[in-house]
C-alpha cells in the first residue's frame, strides 16, 4: 500500500484491489461474531502491516461502531501499530535482563546508524524499529531481534554490520 | 422481589436491582463518580465500594446485583478508608485549579474530597500536561482535569455521536477523538451532553460573557436579549431553587438589571417557526414534497443529519430555528421600525444549549445573533452583578415581543414543536377543530408515534430525543419500516430542558430526580394557563405577518426566516 506519511485522517486509499478485498472479506466473515473486532484489527494489521486511519475507518463504518471506539482498542493494545513497519522488523528488548547488560545502549546505537526513532521506519521502509519486553533468551542479553531472527550477546559496535547484512539481503 | 438489608435497614427491590438502587429506597447515599443514572453504569471508579455478604472484598454498588438475605454496610472503616485512597489517587493526577476552576462549588471530586478528608498532596503525582483543546466553537476540553470517570464518552455514544473515546492505555489513557485530531475536526455535534455529564471542571461550555459585558458598557451599542423557551424552568436551580420552578418574571428582572437592554421573549419566534413550519409541512403535502419532513429548530440535530445523514439533508424543514429567527427578525424588522443601524444593535439570546452557540456562528446567519449565552452563564452573570435573585421581583418581557402562545413555550420540551405544529396544522385544515392538546406526543418516552385525522386528512407523525433514537427512527425510515408525515427531533434526551448549557446538578440529584420531567412540567403548566394555546393567535404574529411579511413562506419570510443546509460528511 502506498504509504500515506502522517497518517492523515484525509488519506481515503484502502491499499492494492487485493489489500481492500481481502479486508471486506475478513469483515463480512467475522462481523457477526460478538466480540470481532480484535480480531478483525488483527487480520487487518496483517494485510497491511499496521492500521491506517482509513482502514480503521473501513471496519468501524462496517461494524457500525464509532471510529473513536476502533481507534481506543487499537491504541490500548501495543500489538497494533499506527504507523507502517519496515522490511525488516526490529524489535530491541528492553525486558529487565537485557537492561542491565545495556539494551538502552543498543537501542541508542541501532536509531543512530537508522536515523530514526523506535517506533518510526526508515524513509526507504528497508528497516522500522520497536522495543519489546523480554523475547525469552535472557541468556543472550542484550538481545534483538530482526524479524524472526534472534541477535545476542550485543555491543555496540557489532550493529552497523548486522544491519548492512539486512540491507544486502533486501536489494 | 429480593429482600436484604443495608446499613441494617430491611429494603425489597426487584430482580437484578444493583445495590445502588437498593440503598436509594434505604434513603442511604452511596458516593459515585463515573456511574450516573441513564447514561453510564460500568464500576470503574471504585468510589461506590460496599462490603456485601457473599462478596469476596469491597464490590462496586453501582454494578453488583442484590441477592436475597444479603446485608450491604456502605459506611465501614474500610469502605471509607478505600475511597479515599481512591479519591487521594484521582487526585494526585488531576490538575487542582480549584478557585479558577468554574466547577468549583459544584465539583463531584471536590465534594466527596471534602466528604471523605481526602489529602490532595498524599501522593506526589504528575499531570499529562496535555494542551487545552477550545478548537470547538461549543465545548472545551482540559484533560489535565479529567479523572478518566468515562461518564463523557458513555454520554456522547448515547448520542449515536461517538466524537470521543478512550485512547491510550496505564498513565497516558486519556479520553480524546479518533486519530487524535481535535474536536473541532471530529464528528461532534456540540450537543453538550457530554458536559452535563462530567463530574469534573474537564468539559465545560466556551464562555461569551466577556462580549456580552463589553456590549452592555458600549453607549454606542444597542442591546437585545431574548430567552429561550426552556431556560425560565431551569435558571432557578442555579440559585438553589427547587428543580422545575418557573422564574420567568426574576429571569427579565435579572437580565433587566445587568445593564440597558431589551427584553424578548423566544417563545414569540418559535411561534413564528410554528407558522412557517405548519405552512411548509402542509405544502409538502399538498404538493406531494419530500416526507416525512424533519424539524430544524434543534442546531445538535440539524449538524448531525448534516455530518452522518447527508442524505435526509432534503427532509429537513428550510426554516431556521427560533433564536435565528429572532435574529433575523431583529436586525431587519425591529431595526428598520426602530431606526436603528443594525451594526449597533447587539442580540443575545440565552439558551439552554451549546450547539446553538455553533449555530450563530454558520456563515448563512449572517450573524444575526451576536451571542448565544447559556443558562449557565446568564446565572453567572447575574451572579457577578450581585443580583439578589430570589428576592427579585416578577417582571414582564418588553413589547412589542413579549406575549406568546403556550405553543411556543412548549418548545422546550421533548414534543412541543410537534403539538404545537399540530395545533396550528389541525386548525389551518379544519376551521372547527377545536382539540389543542395532544399528550400522545408528550413525555420522555424516547419515540413517540401518533397518527391524526383531520378534515379527511391522515397525518402520521413521530416525535423522537436523543441522537441514538433519531438514529433509530432514520434506520426505520430508510428501511421503509415506519412511515411518517412529520418527525420532530430534538438531539438532547428529553429536550431542550435538558440541553447541555443547562444548570450542572450534582450525581446525587441527577441520579434520583428526574429531571426532564421535572423542568417539562414547568412549562406545561404555563402553557395550561395561557389564554392563548395556538402560535397562530399570538396578537404580535398576525402583526408581523400583516405589516411585513405578507404571508407564512412569502418571499420576504423565505429571505429572512428561512435557510439551507450543506453536507459534511464526517466518521
Amino acid at each position: 500500500m502506498k504509504q500515506c506519511e502522517a497518517n492523515c485522517a484525509a488519506c481515503e486509499s484502502l491499499g492494492t484491489p487485493e489489500q481492500e478485498a481481502k479486508l471486506h472479506a475478513v469483515i463480512a466473515e467475522s462481523k457477526s461474531t460478538p466480540g470481532c473486532l480484535m480480531h478483525i484489527l488483527q487480520e487487518a494489521q496483517a494485510i497491511y502491516g499496521y492500521l491506517p486511519m482509513q482502514v480503521q475507518k473501513t471496519i468501524a463504518q462496517e461494524l457500525g461502531i464509532p471510529l473513536s471506539e476502533v481507534y481506543g482498542v487499537v491504541t490500548f493494545y501495543s500489538q497494533f501499530s499506527l504507523t507502517p513497519k519496515g522490511k525488516n522488523r526490529i524489535s530491541v528488548c528492553l525486558g529487565t535482563a537485557c537492561y542491565v547488560k545495556g539494551a538502552d545502549k543498543i537501542l541508542q546505537e541501532v536509531e543512530k546508524q537508522l536515523g530514526i526513532k523506535c517506533g518510526e521506519c526508515t524513509a526507504d521502509g528497508l528497516f522500522s524499529i520497536d522495543s519489546c519486553r523480554c523475547v525469552g533468551a535472557c541468556g543472550l542479553a542484550p538481545v534483538m531481534m530482526i524479524g524472526e531472527e534472534v541477535y545476542g550477546k550485543l555491543t555496540p559496535d557489532m550493529i552497523g554490520k548486522i544491519l548492512d547484512e539486512h540491507r544486502e539481503a533486501s536489494k | 422481589m429480593v429482600n436484604l438489608k443495608i446499613n441494617n435497614i430491611p429494603v425489597s427491590v426487584p430482580e437484578g436491582s444493583s445495590i445502588l438502587d437498593a440503598a436509594r429506597l434505604a434513603h442511604v447515599e452511596i458516593p459515585t463518580l463515573c456511574y450516573l443514572k441513564n447514561v453510564a453504569c460500568v464500576g470503574s471508579c471504585r468510589m461506590c465500594l460496599v462490603e456485601a455478604t457473599g462478596a469476596r472484598g469491597l464490590v462496586a454498588a453501582c454494578v453488583y446485583p442484590v441477592s436475597e438475605g444479603m446485608e450491604v454496610q456502605t459506611n465501614t472503616p474500610k469502605c471509607r478508608k478505600s475511597r479515599k485512597v481512591t479519591l487521594e489517587l484521582l487526585l494526585s493526577k488531576h490538575k487542582k485549579k480549584c478557585l479558577s476552576c468554574e466547577r468549583n462549588n459544584n465539583c463531584e471530586l471536590q465534594r466527596l474530597s471534602v466528604e471523605y478528608g481526602a489529602d490532595e498532596d498524599r501522593f506526589e503525582g504528575e499531570l499529562q500536561n496535555t494542551p487545552l483543546d477550545d478548537s470547538n466553537p461549543c465545548v472545551v476540553r482540559d484533560n489535565d482535569k479529567c479523572i478518566n470517570c468515562m461518564r463523557c464518552v458513555a454520554a456522547c455514544k448515547k448520542q449515536h455521536v461517538g466524537a470521543i473515546g478512550p485512547i491510550g492505555r496505564g498513565f497516558h489513557a486519556h479520553v480524546g477523538s479518533a486519530g487524535g485530531v481535535q474536536l473541532k475536526d471530529s464528528s461532534c455535534v456540540g450537543c453538550g451532553q457530554c458536559v452535563v455529564a462530567c463530574p469534573v471542571g474537564a468539559l465545560t461550555v466556551k464562555s461569551n460573557i466577556p462580549e456580552v459585558q463589553a456590549a452592555l458598557e458600549d453607549p454606542a451599542k444597542h442591546v437585545v436579549f431574548f430567552t429561550a423557551p426552556s431556560v425560565r424552568a431551569t435558571l432557578g436551580e442555579a440559585f438553589g431553587l427547587p428543580v422545575g420552578t418557573n422564574v420567568e418574571g426574576k429571569m427579565v428582572a435579572a437580565i433587566r438589571r445587568l445593564g440597558k437592554c431589551s427584553v424578548f421573549n423566544m417563545d414569540i419566534t418559535a411561534d413564528l417557526t410554528i407558522m412557517e413550519e405548519a405552512t411548509e409541512l402542509l405544502n409538502r403535502i399538498q404538493t406531494g414534497g419530500v416526507l416525512p419532513m424533519f424539524t430544524s429548530c434543534c442546531p445538535g440535530w440539524v449538524r448531525f443529519v448534516e455530518q452522518t445523514h447527508p442524505e435526509m439533508i432534503p427532509n429537513l424543514s428550510t426554516c431556521k430555528s427560533p433564536q435565528e429567527m429572532f435574529g433575523g427578525l431583529l436586525k431587519t424588522y425591529y431595526c428598520e421600525k426602530n431606526n436603528i443601524d443594525p451594526k449597533d444593535l447587539f442580540v443575545v439570546s440565552v439558551i439552554p444549549c451549546s450547539a446553538k452557540k455553533f449555530e450563530c456562528k454558520r456563515p448563512e446567519m449572517n450573524g444575526e445573533v451576536d451571542v448565544a449565552l447559556t443558562t449557565r452563564e446568564l446565572a453567572r452573570m447575574i451572579k457577578t452583578a450581585g443580583i439578589k435573585f430570589t428576592e427579585l421581583p416578577d417582571e414582564a418581557f418588553d413589547d412589542p415581543f413579549a406575549t406568546c402562545s403556550g405553543g411556543g413555550t412548549i418548545f422546550g420540551a421533548t414534543g412541543g414543536v410537534m403539538e404545537a405544529a399540530l395545533r396550528v396544522a389541525a386548525k389551518t385544515l379544519d376551521g372547527k377543530f377545536e382539540v389543542v392538546d395532544f399528550p400522545e406526543v408528550r413525555g420522555t418516552n424516547p419515540i413517540k408515534e401518533a397518527t391524526y385525522k383531520v378534515a379527511g386528512k391522515t397525518i402520521r407523525v413521530a416525535v423522537a430525543s436523543g441522537l441514538e433514537n433519531a438514529e433509530t427512527v432514520i434506520q426505520s425510515l430508510q428501511s421503509g419500516e415506519k412511515k411518517y408525515d412529520f418527525v420532530e427531533i430534538m438531539a438532547c434526551p428529553g429536550g431542550c430542558v435538558n440541553g447541555g448549557g443547562q444548570p450542572t446538578l450534582p450525581d446525587s440529584v441527577r441520579n434520583n430526580v428526574e429531571l426532564r420531567d421535572e423542568r417539562a412540567k414547568a412549562l406545561y403548566a404555563s402553557d395550561k394557563q395561557n389564554k392563548l394555546r395556538l402560535s397562530s393567535e399570538t396578537p404580535v404574529i398576525d402583526c408581523l405577518y400583516k405589516e411585513y411579511f405578507g404571508a407564512p413562506n412569502s418571499h420576504k419570510a423565505h429571505e429572512v426566516l428561512h435557510t439551507s443546509y450543506k453536507p459534511d460528511p464526517r466518521v
